[in-house]
């Protein structure tokens, strides 16, 4: 389980996080919904040290992450498996190394199993004939699944996927949310997906959070936050009116 | 436009801080350095992508180097009949001064643009946050190899140019302009000792260490999009090409 306490965070003089209190719960898909530049990607990269908070804690498993330095964060990170907004493959590594990557640095496995389990998550994601491409030579929706595959690859207890689906036409995106749903059921982590999709994310996630101006307006079931009388809440999900957008 | 003092102040400040990540990163990299794994092989690496394919390039600047010291040393040495010094005056030229900076500024033109580049690009594609990610500490994994290699790089580059340019030398000396061979290499074996090249040495791992670690910080701590990555090479080739020709004043003033 994952809970942030009073997580504040400021960037100069604007305060991106005012105050985030949330529970994520253990072996669920969370979707954290909410506007463009509203400080979601922010809030993902505390769940993992990534970014230290200004004040507040991040509990993983009861461990506080602002606490921990050196091998104690690391071993809290290998945890963690990460789907970044721009997939972060590595450019100079084929499809292969790169999925390989995280066994080949995090463990002593002999390379033959290291191959087998890299074909086998390549195959999974369905990229199981493309393992010696570079990412520059896939198309966006490869990339995202080669990323998807890179996370799995050590069986991490909880992914973070941080907008998945972006810059994706309709088909892809509901490729992505499809692939994440069935590993989610093959593999069984805890899910943290951020996501500004409406209302294609609620038929992935268990539970939904919704940040609005740094503090989670409503936490709920996907059905309870489509019925909201929030009027914030509301207005996103119809898309309704504007109002104001701050850094991502 | 604001209060003078207060702009002063602000630049002073932010350059004081600039200075201390830069001696942070530079500690950082020590420490990681010593720590175990060594990673051999991405050391290896970089010495080949530093050091070898930086070689034609030095060789290439060190023959005309060379060439041009022969040349300018032979008339200027003619108005006082000494062409007889040609060989030390070329020699000591390159291994004191020519051959180490020259080599770093060199390799700080390729390679340590390169460097700020593709470290600058990890930035800003989050491929750096995606290490830190899979608990990979990205000080080991990219910067501590490309400034072991910088180390081993640049005294080996040093060497070759220092060769390369004292035959440079040899051949429009001894060659075009008729100065004795065995006066060029012998007055050369006389007038250059172990210290000149010691002290060349270590002038050349100094800014080894300079351009990798100037190179390194610009891309590890690079601004915004492709304009930040491009002001981070920039400054990258800057800072090291300027500090490397301090620095190398102040080890002449030392050394010799």
């Amino acid at each position: 389980m994952i809970q942030l306490i009073d997580l504040r965070k400021s960037f100069e003089r604007q305060q991106v996080l005012k105050g985030v209190n949330l529970i994520i719960p253990r072996g669920k898909v969370t979707a954290i919904i909410g506007r463009s530049g509203g400080g979601k990607s922010v809030l993902l990269k505390h769940l993992i040290g990534l970014i230290r908070p200004d004040s507040g804690q991040v509990l993983v498993d009861g461990t506080d992450l602002g606490r921990l330095r050196g091998k104690a964060l690391d071993r809290v990170r290998e945890k963690f498996g990460v789907l970044f907004q721009g997939c972060a493959l590595f450019d100079s590594l084929t499809v292969f190394d790169n999925v390989a990557f995280p066994l080949r640095e995090k463990t002593r496995l002999a390379e033959s199993e290291i191959a087998k389990r890299t074909m086998q998550r390549l195959e999974a994601v369905g990229l199981a004939d493309m393992p010696h491409k570079y990412p520059a030579e896939l198309s966006g929706g490869m990339k995202k699944r080669a990323a998807l595959a890179r996370a799995l690859i050590h069986d991490p207890e909880i992914i973070l996927f941080d907008e998945p689906t972006t810059g994706l036409d309709p088909i892809l995106l509901n490729s992505v949310h499809r692939l994440i749903v069935d590993a989610h059921k093959r593999f069984g982590f805890t899910a943290v997906v951020v996501s500004h999709d409406i209302p294609e994310i609620f038929d992935i996630a268990q539970t939904v959070a919704m940040l609005h101006d740094g503090v989670i307006v409503e936490h709920d079931s996907p059905g309870m936050i489509m019925a909201s009388a929030n009027p914030v809440v509301r207005q996103f999900i119809t898309g309704a009116g504007n109002s104001q957008a701050g850094p991502e | 436009m604001g209060n003078p003092l207060e702009t002063i102040g602000r630049t002073v400040f932010t350059q004081v801080q600039t200075m201390g990540r830069m001696a942070i990163f530079l500690g950082s990299t020590g420490f990681w350095a010593v720590l175990p794994p060594l990673r051999f092989r991405r050391i290896v690496g970089q010495v080949n992508f530093i050091g070898v394919k930086s070689s034609s390039i030095i060789l290439l600047t060190a023959a005309f180097s060379g060439m041009v010291l022969g040349l300018q040393g032979y008339y200027t040495l003619r108005k006082f009949g000494s062409e007889a010094l040609l060989g030390p005056a070329v020699g000591l030229t390159l291994i004191r001064e020519l051959g180490p900076v020259m080599s770093a500024l060199m390799v700080a033109a390729r390679a340590g643009s390169a460097s700020a580049a593709e470290i600058g690009i990890m930035r800003i594609t989050e491929q750096i946050d995606a290490l830190e990610a899979m608990a990979v500490n990205p000080m080991k994994y990219l910067v501590v190899p490309k400034v072991m290699a910088g180390l081993i790089a640049i005294p080996l580059l040093t060497a070759i140019f220092d060769v390369v340019g004292i035959f440079g030398g040899y051949l429009i000396g001894v060659k075009m302009l008729g100065v004795g061979a065995g006066t060029y290499f012998s007055e050369m074996r006389n007038m250059v000792d172990m210290s000149d090249i010691w002290g060349g040495f270590l002038k050349s791992v100094s800014f080894g260490l300079i351009v990798t670690w100037v190179c390194t910080y610009k891309g590890f701590y690079t601004g915004y999009g492709a304009e930040g990555v491009g002001k981070a090479t920039t400054e990258a080739v800057v800072l090291s090409s300027v500090m490397v020709l301090v620095w190398n004043y102040f080890m002449t003033a030392i050394l010799f």
